[in-house]
Order: C-alpha cells, then structure tokens, then sequence
C-alpha cells in the first residue's frame, strides 16, 4: 500500500509536466478538450440558422410544450428528436402533463426514473409521417400506427375530432424532419 | 526494500521521458527528431481545419477541396469532366456545361486553380480553373462548391498559361501552351515559323455575379506560352508569361525547342490594352466558342456559342508587350507579394531569375533593348536582372512565397523545396520531396498577403510512399510547417489525378458564405413542383413528363402506369425538404444515364427510355432517413400498342 502511495506523486509530476508543455504549445488541446464536454447531445447541438426548424427546434420555441421538452432533456432524447427522421411526434401540452396524477411528473424527472419516462416519451413518436391528412387516411384504410416503443396506436376519426390513444389531436406543426401533433393528453402504455 | 527502490526508479524515469516527450513535442520548431508533426496536422473528430486547399484534379478534369493540415479530401467538385456521382453531365440541367464548339466533350485535364482576389489578396468569392486539352477557363463558387460557368478560347491550343486572376478579378488571363494558325485553317506544319501564332486571353470578370466575357486576345509571336502571374502593387495592370520554344519548332520538340540559351518572360500591359479597346482600336476575328452558364434561379444551365473576338497583335502596338530575356525554357513564372519581382524558374537551369519590374520600367523608358522578335522589344537581360537564386537544385519549376521576405522553390530533377531569400538570393534551406515535386502552394502565396504557415509539395512520381495498389499509384502531396526558420515535413497524403496548381485560402474567408439550401421558394425551374398536391405525370405524344417530388421517406407519385416502350420519360424531381445536407438520390433500372443527386430545395431532371414491358422499379440512391429503405417506388411499361391509361399515386390516392 505504502510503495503505491509512494509512486503517484512522481507520476503526477510527470503528467503535470506533460500537460504543462503540451498547453502551453498547442492552444487547439485545451478548446478541443473543452469542445468535447460542451458537444454531449450529438446532433442536437449542430448550429444550423438556415434550415426550417426540426422537432425538437419548434418543441423548445412553444411555451406550451415546456414540460415535454424537459421532459425529453431529463430522458436524454434529444437526438432522437433532430435525426433526419422522419418521425412524427404526438406532443401533450403542459396542460396534459398538470392533468396526471398530483407527483406523476415531479416522480418521472428523477434521474432513476430515466428509463421509464423515455419508454413512455417514445410511446409519443413514431417513425414516418403522418400529418392530419395522414392520420385520416391511417383511419380510413384500418391502419395502426406503430410507435417507437414498440406499441401500436389506433387512430380514430370521431366527427372533426382525431383521437390516437385516447389523446385528441389538437394542433399540426410541420418540421423539416417530421410531424408534431399536438394532443391534450399523455398517452400511457396501457 | 529492493522492490520499493526499483518502483520509485521507473517512476522517476518515467516522469522524466514525460518531460522530455512532452517538451519536444511542445517545440514548434524542433522537427529534426520529427516527434510532435503528428499532433500538428492532427485536427480532432468534430473540428474543423485552419485552411482549404483546392487541388487540381489533372487529368480527371475536377477539383479536389481538401482540408489543411489534415489533408482530408471533402469533396470533388466536378468541373470539366462528368460525374456520375453527383449526375454531371448526366442530368438534363447540366449537360449543356459540357458544350464546346467541338461538341459535347466528356472530360478534361484540369491544371491551375486560382483564387478570386481584392486588393491583390485572395477574398474566398470564386475558384477559377482551366481546362488544357479543349481550352476553356471555368468558375467555381465558392459558396456552393460547384462549377457555375465555363467559357472555351478560341484560337487556343493547350491552354496552359492559364488561369490566373488580376489583383481585383477584373480579369481571369488564359495563355496558349500551344501556337496554332489564326484563325484555324489548313496548312503545312513546315511552316510553322512565322505564320502560327499563341493566344493570350483576357475574360471580364463580372464584380457582382462573376460572369464571364471574352474581353480581348493578344495575338503573339508563334512560341508555347507556359505558365503566368499577375502583377500586384506597383506592377499591378501588368501579366507575366514564361515562354518556351522561341525556336518555333514543330517537332522533336525535346530537343529544338531547348536550343536557345534564353527563352522569354512576356510583360503585358493590359491596361494600355484596355485602352486600345476603349479606343475601338482592335481587329474582330470571326470565330467560334461556347458559354456555358449554369443559373442559380432555374437550376439549369444554357450554352451559347459565341461567333466573334476582338484581338490585339502585338507586333503592331508599341508599349502593349515587351519580353524578358530569361534562360533556358522558363516554366514557373511568380511575382513576389510586393509584385517588384518576376521569377523565372529555367527547367533546364540550375538557377533563378528575378527580374525586377523597376529595371524593366526604367529598360523601357531608356529604349534599353536588345532587339526585338516579331517587332517586340525584347529588352537587355543586364539591365533588368534584380538577382539570381543559386540554389544548387536542378530542374527548378515553381515559386511561392511566405509573406516573411522568403521564397520556396520546387525542383523537380532534384526532388526538393529550396527556400531563399528575397533581395539577397541566398538558400536558407532545402529539403527533400517524395518524389519529383512539381507545383507547391502556401496559401495566398502567389497574392500580396500570403498565410506562410504551411506548404503544400504536389509531386509527380510516388512509388513506395504509400501501400502499393498496382502499376499506378495516386500522385502525392507532402505538407511542410514553414512557419519556423527551417522546413518541417510533417505527412503525405494522396491525391486527386495528377495535380498541377493548387490554391489555399483560410477557412474563416469561406465558412461564412455557404450555402445550406436551396429555398424552395426561390426555385424557379420551370419543371419545379412546389408540393405533392401539384405532382402529375403528361403525355405529349411519345414524350412523358414526370412531376415528382420527394420528402423523407416517400417519393410522390411512386406508382405510374401507362408508360410504354418507346417512350422518352423525363423524371423531373423536386427535393421539397429545407434541411441541410438532406439530399435524395433516384435512379431507374435501365436507365442509360447516371443517378440524380437532388439537393434540398433543388429540382433536377434525367432521361430514361424504356425498351422492355414490365413493372420497374426506382429508388432513392442517398441514404437520407431510417426509412431510406421504403422509399421506392414503380413504373409499369406497357406495349407501345396497348390502351392502359396513363395514371399515377401515391398511396392508392
């Protein structure tokens, strides 16, 4: 124990030195270094000011959506949602989420729930395209909708109303790598 | 005891080769043991290099953009030659880029980029490129990386001394390598001398647009004009061209064409022939060439073919050209940032000529000449020699400059990069190439402000350089860090075809003007559809025309019927999405042409003539979502007798 005790400091002198030479030569070690600990969202973090807005773009730009979003951001999605897709999103206002159970949400953001509210988050996105129009023709041909957690979603045409799983679809955004549509309830996993 | 001694040991020894390998690798200019050149060209994933590099593509015709110091290669931008990738030459839009007065012409050998300047430095707007076997002189944008514009030259044969920017792009020049009759006729070749004569070639450059006009020729004495430079500050309004073959031989070319002891440097005063203009005192000579345009607004490019040329002989205009006694068959010719001198290399010398552009003027004024050819001065080589490089190499070529009063000359006999100093001529330094180096680049080194940091050596021969893959091997480039007293080599990398010239610009000159997109709503191709709703697919009798767009991960319409054999089917494809680096690709089975490679936004068209019955597919080619897989879709080709009707959906609707 004592010989290995011993032995750190000289190679702790050692690195120090090393570091010590190394950053006072090359600038670019210390901003790639830092570049590296502030990229931890992959593609999420591309700057991109020309492009039409991605989901996850429009869903961070829309007060309403601010419990989603965090949501997404406690679950680690982020990247899921600016993939080149195409993915539609059902996305449950903050209303939705307030209308859980008192403690339901405030329970899902702890950090040892992560799993569990990034099932129930990819119970709300689905590969493709489906905007109003496609959601009606997904009705009218008795097609399911298959959800990025394994599950299918009915879609049903009631009226002017478009219920999937339960939830009325109340908005339609187009984004460049997919569809949000807005809904007034989470849709849990039955 | 024992075991605790040895431990502190290696642990001390170990923190002193720390020391030692990190301080060595700290030293920017300690590169004899050659440890720390990899962390200096090494660009970490995610970031982005300090420099672009544009390097000619030779005899691929294309232009190769790399990244410095990594000598990544990003992309090659097809210019004069077709490319099935990205469906140049292959796509109703761009074919017409291909014309020329002989014709479509599927390829080219590509030689020398230059950069558009301002103020004599490189300003990151336009690459210009020539092509040398079928003369013609291409621009580049620099904001979409792809080729914009080509212009042939008449009266041109190898267009070699070519294609270099004046200090404020008013001019891309274009040189002849080869003399020919003028205009083309039919006559002896034995009797060349006198009678062929070399063009040189003066192209407006539009400020705003950058579009091309043949402005004038300089008709010249029948000698091969090799390679040239503008001048810049004070000499600025005047070109500079090495000649060889002032013998004026036709054949054995190896030998008569080496037998002066000195060849030329032809001066030309474009602004005294801007004048001559001005004043409509030229000759129009009937002639034939094409223009080709490609415009951003209907995606499509047109070719013109352009019938005459107003030309300047310069035997007939005193004061237009004079020439620069220079020895043994100059090829580089390059004009120092602060344009006072004009190196020749002699490839058959062992020395540099620096001609000094006050002496030159003062030759002038003070009728110094020794003279003349064809009625050109040709003035008196004691009067105008600024000093001459010693170098000790053999078969010097090309010359580029640092910026910090140095220059840096390839040999190619030798294999080396000699550098030197202005105004004294004496070497600092020289290291080896791997092998038989032919350009050299720094970037902005043949401007007023060079970026001295690194030098890129584009070699000719590489033999054992790298894992060998038959009787071929790809030309190599080597990348020096000049930024210290001496050359340090620090990779090598391959290249695109032979590489000629090459020019280098900071990054941060053209990051910023990229363009990510085209916006849909400034499409205005005229086959363009805007959203799906508008697809549809017209007969007009055995030509059908197409209407489709496509977005993530579908095509619209993607079933067709009532195709039939016989039929010419344009497919013209609108990629509706507005997201970067989101192309589709779509190819047809059988189709005789390449794939399309729709960018966003962009509408692109390709041909396809069925010859069989059947059901047939088509497909996106660009892996562009996770459901790339689905996006596909059929054609149904019926008898060239049969009733079907002619339909299309998507999605049964």
């Amino acid at each position: 124990m004592k010989k290995i005790v011993i032995t750190i400091p000289f190679i702790v002198l050692g690195l120090m030195i090393l570091c010590a030479c190394g950053s006072g030569s090359q600038a670019s070690d210390g901003e790639s270094a830092q570049a590296a600990e502030t990229h931890p969202l992959g593609q999420a973090s591309v700057a991109d000011d020309v492009s039409a807005k991605n989901i996850l773009q429009v869903a961070i730009g829309s007060e309403p959506h601010s419990t989603l979003v965090a949501a997404v951001q406690a679950a680690q999605i982020e990247h899921v949602l600016v993939n080149a897709g195409p993915l539609t999103v059902f996305a449950p206002t903050n209303d939705a989420f307030a209308a859980l159970p008192e403690g339901t949400v405030d329970n899902l953001l702890k950090p040892e729930n992560k799993e569990t509210l990034a099932t129930i988050l990819k119970g709300h996105a689905a590969p493709g395209s489906f905007n109003v129009e496609g959601l009606k023709k997904e009705a009218r041909k008795g097609r399911k909708i298959f959800m990025a957690n394994e599950t299918y979603l009915e879609v049903i045409v009631d009226g002017e109303d478009i219920m999937v799983g339960g939830a009325k679809v109340i908005g339609t955004v187009q984004t460049s790598n997919g569809i949000i549509n807005v809904v007034d309830k989470v849709i849990l996993p039955n | 005891m024992n075991t605790y001694n040895k431990i502190v040991g290696y642990a001390l020894t170990l923190s002193l080769l720390f020391v030692v390998g990190s301080c060595n690798q700290g030293r920017g200019n300690g590169g004899a043991l050659g440890s720390g050149n990899a962390e200096r060209v090494y660009v970490a994933p995610g970031e982005h290099d300090e420099f672009y590099g544009f390097i000619s593509g030779g005899f691929s015709g294309q232009l190769a953009v790399y990244g410095l110091p990594s000598g990544r290669l990003f992309k090659v931008i097809p210019v004069f030659s077709v490319d099935a990738e990205k469906a140049y030459g292959f796509s109703e839009e761009t074919k017409p880029m291909l014309e020329t007065s002989f014709g479509t012409i599927p390829w080219d050998d590509s030689h020398h980029p230059d950069l558009s300047q301002t103020n004599g430095e490189i300003d990151g707007r336009w690459c210009f490129i020539n092509a040398n076997n079928t003369p013609r002189i291409a621009r580049i944008s620099l904001s979409t990386f792809e080729t914009e514009e080509i212009i042939e030259l008449p009266n041109s044969a190898g267009n070699h001394s070519s294609s270099f920017v004046t200090e404020n792009t008013e001019y891309v020049v274009a040189g002849t390598r080869f003399s020919v009759p003028i205009p083309q006729r039919d006559m002896s070749i034995d009797e060349y001398k006198g009678n062929f004569k070399g063009a040189i070639s003066f192209i407006k450059v539009d400020q705003e647009t950058g579009r091309f006009d043949l402005s004038f020729q300089v008709i010249m004495p029948g000698f091969d004009y090799d390679l040239a430079h503008p001048g810049r500050g004070a000499s600025h309004g005047w070109m500079f061209f090495t000649t060889y073959n002032t013998e004026e031989a036709s054949t054995l070319m190896e030998v008569n064409a080496s037998q002066n002891d000195k060849d030329f440097i032809a001066a030309i005063n474009w602004k005294k022939a801007e004048e001559l203009i001005a004043n409509s005192d030229f000759e129009t000579m009937a002639t034939e060439y094409a223009h080709n345009v490609y415009d951003e607004s209907t995606q499509m490019a047109t070719s013109t073919i352009k019938k005459e040329v107003r030309t300047l002989d310069a035997s007939k205009y005193p004061g237009l050209v004079y020439l620069l006694p220079t020895p043994k068959s100059p090829h580089g010719c390059d004009v120092d940032p602060s344009g006072e001198y004009i190196i020749g290399s002699g490839k058959l010398s062992a020395s540099l000529t620096a001609h000094s552009f006050t002496k030159m003027l003062d030759a002038i004024e003070n009728e110094k000449f020794d003279g003349d050819a064809y009625g050109i001065p040709v003035l008196n080589y004691d009067d105008i020699v600024g000093g001459v490089v010693q170098s000790g190499g053999l078969g010097p070529l090309h010359t580029e400059f640092d910026g910090k009063g140095n220059g840096y000359t390839t040999f190619f006999i030798s294999s080396e990069v000699v550098k030197w100093k202005l105004g004294t001529w004496e070497v600092i330094d020289r290291k080896p190439t791997y092998y038989s180096v032919g350009h050299l680049m720094i970037p902005g080194g043949n401007s007023r402000k060079p970026f001295g940091k690194y030098l890129v050596a584009l070699n000719k021969i590489t033999k054992d350089r790298y894992l060998p893959t038959g009787p071929e091997l790809s030309q190599s480039a080597q990348l020096y860090d000049i930024s210290g007293d001496k050359m340090v080599m620090l990779s090598d990398f391959p290249t695109v075809g032979e590489p000629h010239y090459a020019a280098g610009a900071p990054a941060d000159l053209i990051k910023p003007n990229q363009l990510k997109l085209y916006k849909l709503e400034e499409n205005n191709h005229p086959h363009a559809v805007k959203n799906e709703k508008d697809t549809r697919v017209e007969r007009n009798g055995k030509e059908v025309h197409i209407y489709m767009t496509t977005i993530r991960s579908h095509f619209a319409p993607d079933n067709i019927e009532g195709i039939k054999v016989g039929d010419k089917v344009y497919f013209h494809v609108t990629n509706l999405e507005q997201d970067y680096d989101v192309p589709h690709g779509i190819s047809m089975i059988g189709a005789n042409t390449s794939e399309l490679l729709i960018m966003p936004g962009q509408t692109e068209t390709f041909v396809w003539e069925p010859k069989k019955e059947g059901v047939w597919p088509f497909y996106c080619t660009d892996f562009c979502s996770a459901l790339h897989q689905e996006m596909q879709g059929y054609v149904r080709v019926s008898a060239r007798n049969s009733n079907v009707p002619l339909k299309w959906s998507l999605d049964g609707e």
